[in-house]
């Protein structure tokens, strides 16, 4: 009989993971004991602190480079990225939390409620929000956390399906346009799960590979893949079927076309706060994934790989540029701007280097915050049916409510990537390396993409302020603190970024190298 | 004296003020107007003082100062001046004060906040100011698109007819050039060592091939914003749309930092390829010239009208430059102050009739020298001003344009030439309906009409005209000051003058 033997566990460089984890149970638990009234007082405060607990110990960490447990990767850009994850994640919280602006918040109580009966009315009008968001938008940053870190496909698929179901859930639970939430949550469900498929079926044919390197162990931790790419005299197909198995499952996280078609349904239906908290994090957590799968685990075949990343890059840029200037609904204009965005990033992990790694994070958190400051205010623009998120309805809200207006404003140019803004910057540091590695294309394609994308963002400037103000054109509603504090974070994040880039820049430089 | 950070302060001068009259009330418009004015005398007192401390025989790039801004890729705060920079700086600083002096009711007739557009114009100054300023190709290229903002909203907001059409037009346009740019500063960056200093720069070698490629980039981006042909289809909506006052920079200096990037940028940078792409630049510039006179002549609307007249002299200033002779390049750098100074008058003083009159068409006016006849005579002299009327500034550079470029390419200089004759066809015949003839009797019924020039536009017009008549007789202050600058890109370019020769010259009078 086998002897097992505890792997050696680091439990200060794990901290934020438990933290988070640990924060998420007791969230269940108050969900269970404390009563109706007190759920809210009590859960936000305990996300919050938990985050920023977590986040301090990711500070603390900031030194450390160790593999613990065997399968978790404390280095550089797991601490970058987990820090990211997790400030992003503290301002979406913030989002989450609003209940000045609806009653009960952006939620309902119970998802499962067939859409449209009179008992879903009757929440949807009436019943508090759901405490339950609380624990599972914890639960799925502690996946996060973990995807990030994770050293082997194994624990990566785990921490994806720990991610992913929470926000399954909380894509259901809009208290308006219920049908659009819960076909949202069913559609990304259904796909998630073949993702998920895919991604678990590329790291069997990936332990076959492993398996013929003469005397090793076969396995699917990264530092043998990384030596069965080198050493193995197996034949590549088992590799190359592999690799692309698992980069479908992770680019339909990231967003990437083709894998692309449940962003803007997914987006729409979502309620807002978790629209922003997916375009942010999930953002983050999947390309921390695909750097390190990329930079790690298949480095050897960059040559094999470049090429079709390359072609999956320059198609979902296309794809979210142009699919962009059609859109009437700001949300589903915001979806496709993610995809382009994604396309942006995927330049980056194809840009070889520490420089290309480290523009790819800047990016992420560049665009987290600006992305979540851009669903602030689309919660903020309704009228007495919601959010009123149709494109037509936004004219003139530059005379309504000028604040507003040119904040988002300040936010679409930095989408549009004007410098002095963070949009700016952030493309520079993909684009400059890619280019460096010898990428022109990628970077020519990123360039006249961007010409594309500035014109459904220059749609929705002249619609604010250069058209009149219809009997339609709802009001800005006074956002309670929370929001205000959210959207001025993410716009403050936005100027400085865009301003001073040096002390992110410095800390993504200084954070470019995976423990291998 | 001259250590003192002129340039930088020069720059942000502007922006603290339209930090300080966006917060102005909006019920107190005038007062607003007051500080925005002031706030831009003083920017030209600061520029005059830089004028008196320029050395004329000093270095080629003076008042250099440089702060790290993001040190991982080598980008810093570098300002620096030479003499042609230093003249466009100028420019600037002149024409800012009279915009804003001749802008002073435009606002109001909007319904939208005045202070915002007074803010928005200091705004545009800052990024005007900077653009020249820029001694750092990041730098340069941040100014570049950050100007597109102010600018977008000061014809989308304040605009006439098709404002939004025209606003939109114009950012796009610029945009894309704007990124083709984005694609060569990344490129020039990789190839040149990852600095963006542009002296470093102007020392690297770079291979032929990349060369093009990125002169290519830099060029698409100016000859957008030039405008050339064939990219210049955005400027007579941004012009026809704009507020006359927010015309006069769009097209008096906005569309310089075209020419002036050529001149700057892809001539020292890239030598090679832009001897090697000049043939196909002189023959836009040349399609230029005649098309856009051509144009010009047909068109009704006054902006639309000088808008056209201003793409066929930057057609004049592209010849200059790519002659790549001292003179003709100095023709060209003179052709874009005194262009500025004529076209923005020119504007300025068409925006006024179209005040006067409501309505831009010329068809709508017709003898109107008989109701405002000293109006009438400074559209005159603005007109004939913008033809090249020997004794105007315009005159002193249009002619070095060509004599320079006659000396190396006789072929362009007299396809240009014709340009000139088409020039006086345009300004005559619009000067001659509008202000000349019998009276349109509807001019009489309007009240606007019957009032002349009043002490706030003579104001604005005198200096314009000082400086045109001066200039046109006594150019030498301001060749001094930019023939260094451009001796000095011709050597960039490693393009010599051909020598006189005075040989023939001797044997023709034997």
């Amino acid at each position: 009989m086998t002897e097992f033997e505890l792997p050696p566990i680091d439990y200060a460089a794990i901290a934020p993971i438990l933290i988070i984890m640990g924060a998420a149970v007791l969230g269940v638990l108050v969900e269970a004991f404390v009563p109706r009234r007190l759920r809210h007082p009590v859960q936000l405060p305990l996300a919050l602190l938990a985050v920023l607990a977590a986040l301090t110990m990711v500070v603390v960490n900031a030194d450390k480079r160790v593999i613990t447990f065997g399968v978790i990767a404390i280095d550089g850009p797991t601490l970058f990225l987990q820090g990211a994850i997790l400030a992003l994640s503290a301002v979406a919280l913030l989002l989450v939390g609003e209940r000045a602006i609806e009653r009960g918040g952006a939620f309902v109580a119970q998802a499962a409620i067939t859409a449209d009966s009179p008992d879903d009315r009757r929440q949807a009008e009436r019943a508090g929000g759901a405490g339950e968001v609380y624990p599972l938008v914890t639960f799925a940053v502690g996946g996060m956390l973990i995807f990030v870190s994770a050293n082997d496909l194994l624990t990566m698929f785990i921490a994806l399906e720990v991610f992913s179901l929470p926000l399954y859930l909380l894509c259901a639970l809009a208290r308006r346009r219920r049908l659009l939430s819960q076909e949202a949550a069913m559609k990304y469900f259904l796909l998630g799960a073949y993702a998920s498929a895919f991604f678990l079926f590329g790291l069997a044919l990936l332990y076959g590979f492993t398996a013929g390197m003469g005397d090793r162990q076969a396995g699917v931790d990264f530092a043998t893949i990384h030596a069965a790419v080198a050493d193995s005299t197996q034949s590549p197909v088992l590799l190359f079927a592999g690799m692309a198995l698992v980069a479908i499952g992770l680019l339909f996280k990231a967003a990437a076309a083709p894998f692309h078609v449940w962003v803007p349904d997914v987006y729409q239906g979502a309620p807002t706060p978790i629209t922003g908290f997916m375009a942010a994090c999930t953002k983050v957590a999947a390309f921390g994934a695909l750097l390190r799968v990329f930079h790690v685990a298949f480095e050897g075949a960059r040559w094999d790989f470049t090429p079709v990343l390359g072609a999956v890059a320059v198609l979902t840029m296309v794809v979210g540029a142009v699919l962009a200037v059609t859109q009437t609904d700001i949300k589903r204009l915001l979806a496709y701007s993610s995809i382009a965005n994604a396309g942006y990033l995927l330049v980056g992990v194809l840009a070889p280097g520490p420089e290309g790694l480290s523009g790819t994070m800047f990016y992420l958190v560049a665009y987290g915050f600006t992305v979540l400051a851009a669903f602030a205010v689309v919660t903020l623009v309704r009228d007495a049916d919601g959010e009123a998120t149709h494109l037509s309805r936004w004219a003139g809200l530059g005379r309504r409510s000028p604040l507003y207006a040119s904040v988002f404003t300040f936010i679409l140019l930095a989408f549009a990537g004007i410098p002095l803004t963070s949009g700016f910057i952030s493309k520079f540091a993909v684009f400059a390396p890619a280019l460096d590695g010898g990428h022109a294309w990628l970077v020519i394609a990123g360039v006249l993409t961007s010409m594309v994308l500035a014109f459904p963002y220059l749609r929705v400037v002249v619609m604010m302020w250069l058209s009149e103000p219809g009997e339609a054109t709802p009001t800005v509603t006074v956002p309670g603190g929370l929001t205000s504090a959210a959207l001025v974070i993410g716009v403050i994040a936005t100027l400085v970024l865009g301003v001073v880039p040096g002390p992110l820049l410095d800390l993504a430089t200084g954070a470019a190298d995976f423990v291998r | 004296m001259s250590d003192f950070p002129f340039l930088s302060v020069l720059t942000a001068a502007p922006l603290v003020g339209a930090v300080v009259v966006a917060l102005m009330p909006r019920s107190r418009p005038t007062l607003a107007k007051q500080v925005a004015l002031g706030w831009s005398l003083l920017v030209l007192a600061l520029s005059v003082v830089m004028w008196v401390t320029w050395q004329v025989d000093g270095k080629r790039f003076q008042f250099r100062e440089s702060y790290p801004w993001i040190p991982n890729w080598g980008v810093n705060f570098t300002f620096a001046a030479d003499g042609i920079a230093l003249v466009m700086l100028m420019l600037i600083a002149v024409l800012v004060p009279l915009v804003i002096l001749a802008s002073w009711h435009d606002a109001e007739s909007s319904k939208r906040s005045v202070p915002a557009y007074f803010a928005l114009l200091l705004v545009l100054e800052c990024t005007m100011l900077g653009v020249f300023a820029a001694a750092d190709v990041f730098l340069f290229y941040v100014f570049f698109e950050v100007m597109l903002v102010p600018m977008y909203f000061l014809i989308g907001s304040y605009g006439g007819h098709q404002r939004q059409y025209a606003a939109v037009k114009f950012f796009l346009y610029s945009l894309v050039g704007g990124l083709f740019m984005l694609a060569a500063v990344i490129g020039l960056w990789v190839v040149g060592g990852k600095t963006f200093d542009w002296v470093a720069l102007s020392e690297v070698d770079i291979s032929t091939g990349a060369e093009r490629w990125l002169f290519l980039g830099f060029f698409i981006a100016f000859a957008i914003k030039a405008p050339f042909f064939p990219f210049h289809t955005w400027l007579p909506d941004a012009g026809g749309a704009a507020p006359a006052g927010a015309a006069a920079l769009l097209v008096g200096v906005l569309d310089k930092v075209g020419t002036f990037g050529i001149i700057r940028y892809c001539l020292p940078l890239f030598p090679d390829a832009a001897q090697w792409f000049a043939p196909w630049a002189l023959a836009l510039a040349l399609v230029g010239i005649i098309y856009a006179a051509l144009l010009a002549v047909g068109q009704n609307d006054l902006k639309r009208l000088v808008s056209y007249t201003s793409i066929a002299h930057f057609g004049f200033i592209g010849v200059g430059i790519f002659a790549f002779t001292t003179q003709a390049g100095t023709g060209a750098v003179l052709y874009m102050l005194n262009h500025g100074l004529a076209t923005g008058l020119l504007f300025l003083v068409v925006g006024m009739l179209i005040a006067r009159r409501g309505s831009a068409l010329v068809s709508d006016f017709g003898g109107a020298g008989k109701l405002v006849p000293l109006l009438a005579g400074v559209l005159l002299f603005a007109g004939l001003a913008s033809l090249a009327l020997p004794g105007t500034a315009p005159f002193v550079s249009e002619f070095l344009v060509l004599i320079g470029t006659f000396t190396v390419n006789k072929p362009v200089a007299v396809i240009a030439t014709l340009g000139i004759i088409l020039a006086a066809a345009y300004v005559l015949w619009m000067v001659q309906r509008t202000t000349q003839g019998t009276l349109n009797p509807a001019l009489t019924e309007i009240d606007g009409m019957k009032r002349d020039l009043n002490l706030r536009e003579k104001v604005v017009v005198a200096p314009l005209i000082a400086l045109i008549v001066l200039l046109g007789f006594y150019p030498k202050p301001v060749t001094d000051v930019i023939n260094p600058a451009v001796q000095a890109t011709m050597e960039d370019v490693g393009r010599t003058d051909p020598a006189p020769s005075v040989d023939t010259v001797q044997e023709a009078s034997r």
